[in-house]
């Protein structure tokens, strides 16, 4: 296939036009030193057909949500995804527009983000979010780098319970900025309070964190919002928006920024991307955010509209003294996430969490009542948990493969002082039926 | 204007102000297990207050996004010659792709052997895009092209570090775009601008006067921001090489050169590309694209991993690099974008790819040679994909801006040309038609441009005031940011 609908008549008619005997002498003014005397060596040329056959096949060599029971999370999850987000997302007029700069012609996307962005407010406690970010973890790298920026220090303390990918990501980006990252242990899957504030002081841009954090557990963010704010930090918190219709909005215990990962909320888990990146903070810090924020405003008739609004801190126009480099937002996704909230309501969305914290400790509890598992900690948790297996982790996860699940992920992949933990993570679509067999098939290894 | 009725569609109401408390569109689960008592498992933690979120039957929520589809314009809506930004067409089969369970239903930390098709899928996309590049490792893992140009950067500080070679500065020509400073910032180097000469190629002579060996490298677009293949290309990379510093591809306008010309060829260590312009990805209203870097082997070690490899035994699995910077962000990558541009590469293969950048080069030449009648054209030479125009004597003998210009583009049905860029160009109008556009439709915008040119000389008001047929007219931007209204509040009502 080519989509290119010249034929060669006319093909031949714009050559004359432009006085060239071929496209191919167009290139000429290319030096001859660098022109590429080769072909390409890229197989294709499919037609339709034989293309769909193609991806069929790579396609089907993956097993996926639909052919196993899946309890892996980490930051990534299988939910349930109404219909009505893939007829919205499925509208070409949305995902063939590009950035909304001619504001006349792009009130859809625009006034989805308005939308999206209050939402996200609602949810985390905020006062002002943006257009969303890459992912959650550049949106936690994006709030440490906002935090340096307001207080003028260049230093993040991070909980070593935030997802250990995100603290690489973190990692990266500090030492190529030449920020200082210190790590704080956790105890009892929950961050060390002690340990952190010896952490933290006068030289701390922010405190970042994550509720529920990797290993699923709810941090005391009541206490951590002290910890930073007596020296000064902001506290950055992540949350896991699906269950912010029943766990309290972090801004509550005195977060200054929530992120999140945006993908629980109507998207697709695509191996992992694109997801979304959540960014809300409080309005004082409104002229230090990143990304792109939509606002509202009335055009010339006095009918009211949307634009994308408070530019100067971009790149395009700020450059080297922009708030970030980035150029784009998740917009796609994050109108999924839009239209997801807008199907499940206030209501669908705490059913959602309550449903999935419920399914979460009757798993916990279904396991630990096998003998095989024992709790590594005490500390509230959620949607997920993690679990000491008294075997192999490895064995039981191919084992439990072979029977059609994916027994949920093994933390020794991450850490290796966390070998012999298992973290499942519980959505809503799992069902008594295949939780009770999965007990069973677990209890029979 | 007489006061037009405003259709349903059109009011501006938010989705906060349609539904009622009781309507939704899909119910909660039902709970086949004992309902957790939330508050204590959660430690106390319990939200204490109902969030505002949008209460609306699904035939309401529905109509809701077919108003914002029909106020939003699209490649499939019209052309949209948006220079700098490739807009070509999304083949329908790259979104049914994506779609594929077995795709879409992946998770990332599954077992490598469950997930085997996937990896060969971004094996071939890697293979694919070192092979048009000239340059033989690549990430997948950043989600954009700025995000890519920090990725590339970091393994050049790498690279310089590994080294024992810690330099401070990034060079940037005039005419970049604004991700490239930002990016140079953000990676922890000083920024210093060179000047572009008039056809906005490297001033030479400007680039040796600031080389030395505190250059860590030069960030580059070629073809440049007018649409121009600079000629001097490899005596600028060689000059940076001279000095042990590094040349850095924006591979923005990859559209042009697929198989005509390799940034490895080129003497490029380093470029990212945008899988969302080149690839056909859709842009999805801005995001999600996909910003791959592809590098030269003495940097392929810094690349942030893992990144998909084929195992001796012919199996696929993840590797890290051995002096990896780290993860740019999380699993790996926008592989949802990766599946689109994969199908996209293996429709067209190698022969298809070199054919959509001759389509695409000669369809901006002949608009070129068709506007520059009616429009100044300050280089009038051979171009690449786009072309930029000025709409300066517009501007000086009617009154005419390029931003009226634009917006009346949009009573016709059009979406403009980028404008006001490059900066080098007075009035500045980039237009780039991409090969997936026909003949007849690169006629009619050609015949609706010079009509708009007669326009401007005739009524120039009809254009200060467009545009008139659009869901809305010109917004107040500068009111946007003086009342900033960035949330809704049921105050608002």
């Amino acid at each position: 296939m080519r989509f290119i609908p010249v034929s060669c008549t006319e093909r031949d008619e714009m050559l004359e036009t432009v006085g060239a005997q071929s496209a191919d002498a167009l290139f000429d003014v290319i030096p001859g030193n660098v022109r590429f005397s080769d072909s390409l060596d890229i197989a294709g040329g499919m037609g339709e057909l034989e293309l769909s056959a193609h991806l069929e096949d790579l396609a089907g060599r993956n097993k996926h949500a639909g052919n196993l029971v899946s309890f892996l999370g980490g930051g990534c999850y299988d939910h349930y995804v109404p219909a009505m987000v893939d007829a919205v997302l499925s509208k070409p007029e949305f995902f063939t527009a590009y950035t909304p700069y001619q504001p006349e012609v792009s009130q859809g996307t625009l006034q989805a983000i308005y939308e999206f962005q209050t939402m996200v407010c609602s949810l985390t406690g905020m006062d002002v979010a943006n257009a969303s970010l890459y992912d959650g973890a550049t949106a936690m790298v994006e709030a440490a780098l906002m935090a340096a920026r307001v207080k003028k220090r260049r230093s993040f303390v991070v909980a070593g319970t935030v997802h250990p990918e995100w603290r690489e990501t973190l990692a990266t980006y500090s030492h190529a900025g030449s920020y200082e990252v210190v790590e704080t242990p956790a105890s009892d899957g929950t961050v060390d309070l002690s340990a952190l504030a010896a952490s933290v002081g006068d030289r701390t841009a922010a405190v970042l964190v994550s509720s529920p954090n990797f290993y699923g557990n709810i941090e005391d963010l009541a206490a951590l919002a002290r910890i930073a704010h007596d020296a000064g930090a902001l506290l950055v918190v992540s949350a896991n928006p699906i269950l912010l219709g029943v766990i309290e909005a972090p801004g509550a215990y005195g977060a200054d920024i929530v992120v999140g990962e945006g993908q629980p909320l109507g998207n697709v888990m695509s191996f992992g991307g694109p997801g979304l990146g959540l960014f809300a903070c409080r309005e004082e810090f409104l002229r230090a955010m990143p990304g792109r924020i939509v606002g509202r405003t009335n055009d010339v008739d006095g009918r009211p509209g949307f634009v994308l609004t408070m530019a100067t801190r971009e790149q395009h126009i700020r450059r080297q003294k922009a708030t970030s480099n980035i150029c784009s937002n998740h917009a796609l996704n994050a109108l999924a996430a839009g239209v997801y909230l807008a199907s499940v309501g206030a209501a669908g969305l705490a059913g959602v969490g309550a449903a999935c914290i419920s399914k979460a400790h009757f798993l916990q509890e279904s396991l630990l009542a096998t003998g095989k598992f024992t709790s590594p900690w005490d500390a509230p948790f959620g949607n997920e948990f993690a679990l000491r297996y008294e075997g192999d982790v490895a064995t039981l996860q191919s084992a439990m493969l072979e029977r059609g699940y994916l027994a949920g992920l093994d933390l020794a992949r991450f850490d290796a002082s966390d070998s012999g933990l298992v973290l499942f993570a519980v959505t809503e679509k799992r069902t008594r039926v295949q939780m009770e067999r999965f007990v069973q098939e677990v209890t029979s290894l | 204007m007489s006061e037009r009725p405003v259709r349903e569609a059109l009011t501006g109401r938010v989705i906060f102000e349609i539904g009622s408390p009781d309507a939704r569109c899909v119910e909660p689960p039902v709970l086949d297990v004992p309902m957790a008592d939330v508050s204590t498992a959660l430690g106390g933690q319990a939200r204490s207050s109902t969030p505002l979120l949008p209460q609306v039957a699904e035939v309401d929520l529905a109509r809701h996004y077919a108003h914002l589809a029909e106020a939003n314009f699209g490649v499939d809506n019209g052309f949209y010659p948006l220079g700098s930004c490739t807009m070509k067409y999304n083949p329908k089969i790259n979104e049914w792709a994506c779609r594929l369970p077995g795709f879409a239903g992946t998770h990332p930390y599954q077992p490598t052997e469950t997930v085997q098709g996937v990896i060969e899928l971004m094996v071939g996309l890697q293979d694919a895009l070192a092979e048009v590049a000239g340059l033989p490792a690549v990430t997948l893992q950043p989600a954009a092209g700025a995000h890519g140009e920090l990725t590339g950067l970091m393994c050049i500080r790498a690279y310089h570090t590994a080294n024992g070679d810690a330099r401070k500065r990034v060079i940037i020509p005039d005419s970049a775009h604004g991700t490239n400073p930002a990016t140079v910032a953000m990676c922890g180097y000083e920024v210093t601008t060179v000047p572009s000469d008039e056809s906005g190629g490297v001033d030479l002579d400007a680039l040796r006067s600031v080389l030395d060996t505190d250059v860590a490298a030069l960030m580059l677009t070629n073809p440049n921001t007018l649409g121009l293949f600079d000629e001097n290309i490899l005596a600028i990379t060689d000059a940076l090489h001279s000095v042990g510093a590094l040349a850095y591809y924006d591979g923005a306008n990859m559209n042009a050169v697929m198989g005509k010309a390799r940034p490895g060829d080129m003497g490029f260590d380093v470029m990212h590309y945008n899988l969302h312009k080149t690839f056909s990805t859709p842009h999805g209203g801005g995001g999600p694209g996909s910003g791959a870097v592809a590098v030269r082997d003495t940097l392929a070690a810094f690349l942030p991993g893992p990144i998909a490899v084929r195992a001796e035994d012919g199996s696929f699995e993840f590797h890290t690099p051995e002096q990896s910077i780290g993860r740019v962000r999380s699993f790996h990558g926008n592989v949802g974008v990766l599946v689109r541009a994969y199908a996209y590469i293996r429709a067209l293969g190698g022969a298809g790819l070199e054919e959509a950048s001759e389509q695409a080069v000669l369809s901006a030449n002949y608009m070129q040679e068709k506007l520059k009648v009616a429009y100044d054209l300050p280089q009038d030479r051979t171009c690449m994909h786009e072309f930029v125009l000025s709409g300066k004597r517009l501007r000086k003998e009617y009154g005419v801006r390029t931003l009226d210009v634009a917006k009346r583009l949009l009573d016709y049905g059009y979406h403009p040309p980028t404008i006001y860029f490059p900066l080098i160009v007075e009035e500045a109008m980039m237009i780039e038609p991409t090969e997936t556009e026909g003949k007849a439709t690169l006629d009619r915008f050609i015949e609706v441009m010079l009509r708009i040119a007669e326009e401007a000389k005739n009524d120039p008001d009809l254009l200060h005031g467009a545009p008139y047929d659009t869901p809305v007219r010109r917004l107040d931007e500068a009111g946007a940011v003086k009342n900033l209204d960035v949330v809704w509040s049921p105050e608002e009502v």
